[in-house]
């Protein structure tokens, strides 16, 4: 980071010139291409269309479930995804699937640096979208920078009033289209042309579509540089083999301008064209050293190659590079590349482990589970032959796709008789329950006095589904008078 | 702020230091983001204004109503009235139906019985428990010994005219002597009855000669109302002896006491007080607690 003071800064002033709020420069970034240029077109054509195309995917779970493979079911309190489905008390699970997305970041950002961000982030992403949108209505940088200045006439407006309404138009299409992986997507597109669609869904897409013109239109680079934490926390991360956009001062310096046919000798090689800067999506100088404004998206890389090109210098001047290589190229040494070291192999091996427990969890979840809830007031009744009765809550939770049959038994409690209304006889009382619902049983345990020893009996409820041959046995206590 | 001052700028930030310093440590007055500041004034307009249209000034006997008229009052009657609105095809459906029709659509039950459990919180936790269990003196609700009856059409007749009730002319009547304190048995005949009555409950007497002496006081004195074996009778809400529920404790003392000096217990009458659904959803939640006949 620099600390050099600009010397034509002034001394004082007046209390009066004080400003109000900040005067931060608008960033106006210019046109690049290049391969790292076309690699980022790639990048945001592949997410753009998985995010838009995932919602419209089919998968058939039968009669019972939607028929959509990623769907967040909120009325239902469901979330499915392919073969998985979570219910709310398996939100842990999604838990640990952000715990092991965090520390694969993690483990990308210490080998390759913030690519997440200058590639793959949604801000990145629709930023990039946005400011082509704008390119292509108010022009390049030196005819925006002239439009910014130029007074209001029936042009400029218009040029306006056509950028925000395309960029309005995008942020319903993309931030709005978040709305199909909480409905079933071939529905609610139609119900919403037609005005069909609930008060949730235009409400959701309204607001959608206001954050995303927002944080892409209006805020852009100041969301990674006020308001993302992954920006600020990242550099803990980095080490001196992580690669970062780098420029090689010792090649570059001392910069300054160049005519044909100058030599080169007792110089740099950077000519101070300061493209670098003007095709910076977040208005940094990258020849000032690795900052927190800058994303890595290499934009400057390109820009500074073409003028290499130009110039008839070699490429790389700016460069996807490690310190330790500037280090040694410095030196006159050649490149070393060492991705693989402690830190990295580290993070990797944690993302394993957490993964594979991710997966186990989604695998092995039980597609029968129930709890048991004991009536504590009055811990029991006493009937008129003499017999203790405890009264229970069983929650029976099926979470598959096709209703079950499941009978409750006991175990472990001597002489117990259980007793289910509307199943008054059943030894092992048999009850129904709906796909992908619990059901909440009210059950009944009668012990005759002569089982009881005046001590609380430790015994399960059994849940048994004959059919799938499964069974769950919840723990619980039966109470009586104790002496 | 008539006086203009010059202010020092932090060479490294560019941001004035404010002049007051504390032990040579200034403090920097860098101007705030123009969206925060923006946004700020937008916030004290928006206090403004709700001002103007909220109730929101209190004054000593009063507060200022606001020109939308908003209440937290009418809020609460109109969330009220939309959960009424909400409950009336379920209400409809109860009121028209009977008990065994109800009884047959889970649905009705499970609405009808939380319902009731509310009602019984509000109405009947004071007198038989919060979970229905009852005290001395008053009927425990979970057990399946019923005084007048557990089925659906008696225990509606029993909430909605109540016990001895003073008000209700059709309210269910029943009276025991007070054989000990009316000179009608002796002191002895009346341990010996109680005694007698223990052992039909299946408890070993202490004094087994007494329980066979209070066999024939018993049969002179008590099988008018308590049958011949102990046995009870609803239609006078006799208790039945024979079982191992007592309503006022089974102690051998409190047997006798009971003879000597009964005590009799009052139920109010809730025909006026709460409405028929009310009622009935309260007939549904008793019967469903495990007693139901």
């Amino acid at each position: 980071m620099s600390t050099t003071v600009n010397p034509r800064m002034p001394q004082t002033i007046d209390e009066a010139d004080i400003p109000v709020w900040s005067h931060r420069p608008k960033v106006t970034p210019k046109k690049v291409k290049g391969p790292i240029r076309n690699l980022k077109w790639l990048v945001m054509a592949v997410l753009l269309g998985i995010y838009w195309g995932v919602p419209w995917l089919r998968f058939d779970r039968g009669p019972f479930a939607p028929d959509q493979a990623i769907l967040i079911d909120m009325p239902g309190r469901k979330a499915y995804f392919l073969w998985f489905e979570i219910w709310p008390q398996e939100v842990y699970i999604v838990t640990l699937l952000l715990i092991v997305a965090a520390i694969g970041l993690f483990a990308v950002t210490a080998m390759l640096g913030r690519v997440w961000c200058g590639y793959t982030c949604p801000q990145t992403v629709w930023t990039d979208l946005f400011m082509t949108v704008e390119r292509w209505i108010e022009g390049d940088r030196a005819q925006r920078i002239k439009l910014d200045k130029a007074p209001w006439s029936v042009s400029k407006l218009g040029k306006r009033l056509a950028k925000h309404a395309a960029w309005l138009f995008i942020g319903m299409m993309t931030g709005g289209a978040w709305i199909l992986y909480f409905n079933d997507a071939p529905t609610v597109v139609p119900e919403f042309v037609t005005g069909q669609a609930g008060f949730a869904v235009y409400a959701t897409v309204g607001f959608l579509t206001f954050t995303t013109w927002l944080m892409a239109g209006v805020a852009r680079e100041n969301v990674c540089m006020y308001m993302c934490p992954y920006a600020r926390f990242q550099s803990a991360m980095f080490d001196q083999d992580t690669l970062a956009v780098t420029y090689h001062t010792a090649r570059g310096e001392k910069r300054g301008k160049h005519k044909a046919n100058e030599s080169w000798e007792g110089r740099g090689h950077c000519i101070d064209c300061r493209q670098c800067v003007e095709v910076c999506p977040t208005g940094v100088d990258i020849r000032e050293g690795l900052q927190m404004g800058c994303i890595s998206c290499g934009l400057c890389v390109d820009a500074c190659n073409s003028i290499m090109d130009r110039v008839g210098l070699p490429h790389g001047l700016i460069a996807y590079d490690t310190e330790r290589n500037v280090e040694l190229m410095a030196a006159g040494k050649p490149r070393k590349w060492n991705f693989f070291r402690l830190r990295t192999v580290g993070y990797l091996a944690v993302f394993a482990v957490a993964g594979m427990g991710v997966l186990y969890g989604l695998v092995s979840r039980a597609p029968l589970d129930a709890a048991v809830i004991a009536d504590r007031n009055p811990l029991y009744v006493r009937l008129s032959n003499g017999d203790l009765r405890n009264g229970f809550t069983v929650k029976v939770l099926n979470k598959s796709t096709s209703p079950h049959t499941v009978t409750l038994s006991l175990t472990g409690l001597e002489g117990g008789e259980i007793v289910v209304p509307g199943h008054e006889g059943e030894a092992a009382p048999s009850v129904e329950v709906a796909p992908d619902a619990v059901a909440a049983i009210r059950a009944f345990v009668k012990l005759a006095p002569a089982n009881w020893k005046g001590e609380p009996i430790d015994f399960e409820f059994t849940v048994t589904d004959p059919t799938r041959d499964l069974s769950v046995s919840v723990p619980t206590r039966f109470e009586g008078p104790t002496k | 702020m008539a006086e203009n001052r010059k202010y020092e700028v932090d060479p490294v930030t560019g941001s004035p230091i404010h002049p007051y310093t504390w032990d040579g440590i200034g403090e920097l007055e860098t101007p705030p983001p123009r969206w925060w500041v923006l946004t700020y004034a937008v916030c004290v307009l928006f206090a403004i204004a709700w001002w103007v249209a909220y109730p929101a000034w209190p004054y000593i006997a009063g507060y200022t109503k606001g020109v939308l008229g908003y209440s937290t009052r009418a809020d609460v009657a109109e969330q009220l009235a939309a959960a009424k609105a909400a409950q009336a095809p379920m209400n409809d459906k109860l009121a028209k139906l009977d008990y065994a029709a109800i009884a047959a659509d889970p649905e009705l039950m499970t609405f009808a019985t939380a319902g009731g459990k509310a009602l019984f919180g509000e109405n009947c936790a004071q007198c038989h428990g919060s979970g229905a269990a009852g005290n001395v003196g008053y009927p425990n609700l979970l057990d399946d010994d019923w005084l007048w009856g557990g089925d659906y059409a008696t225990l509606e007749a029993t909430i909605m005219h109540g016990v001895r009730s003073t008000v209700d002319a059709d309210t269910r009547q029943s009276q025991m002597p007070a054989f000990g304190k009316d000179g009608i048995l002796t002191r002895e005949q009346v341990d010996d009855v109680a005694a007698y009555v223990l052992s039909l409950a299946g408890t070993a007497p202490a004094d087994a000669a007494a329980a066979e002496k209070g066999k024939a006081v018993f049969a002179d004195n008590c099988v008018a109302c308590h049958g011949d074996a102990g046995q009870g009778l609803r239609d006078f809400g006799a208790p039945k002896l024979t079982d191992s529920i007592w309503l006022y404790s089974g102690d051998p003392k409190a047997v006798a006491a009971q003879i000597w000096n009964p005590r009799h217990g009052v139920m109010p009458a809730w025909a006026g007080r709460l409405d028929p659904l009310a009622i009935k959803k309260l007939v549904i939640y008793v019967h469903g607690l495990g007693g139901g006949e």
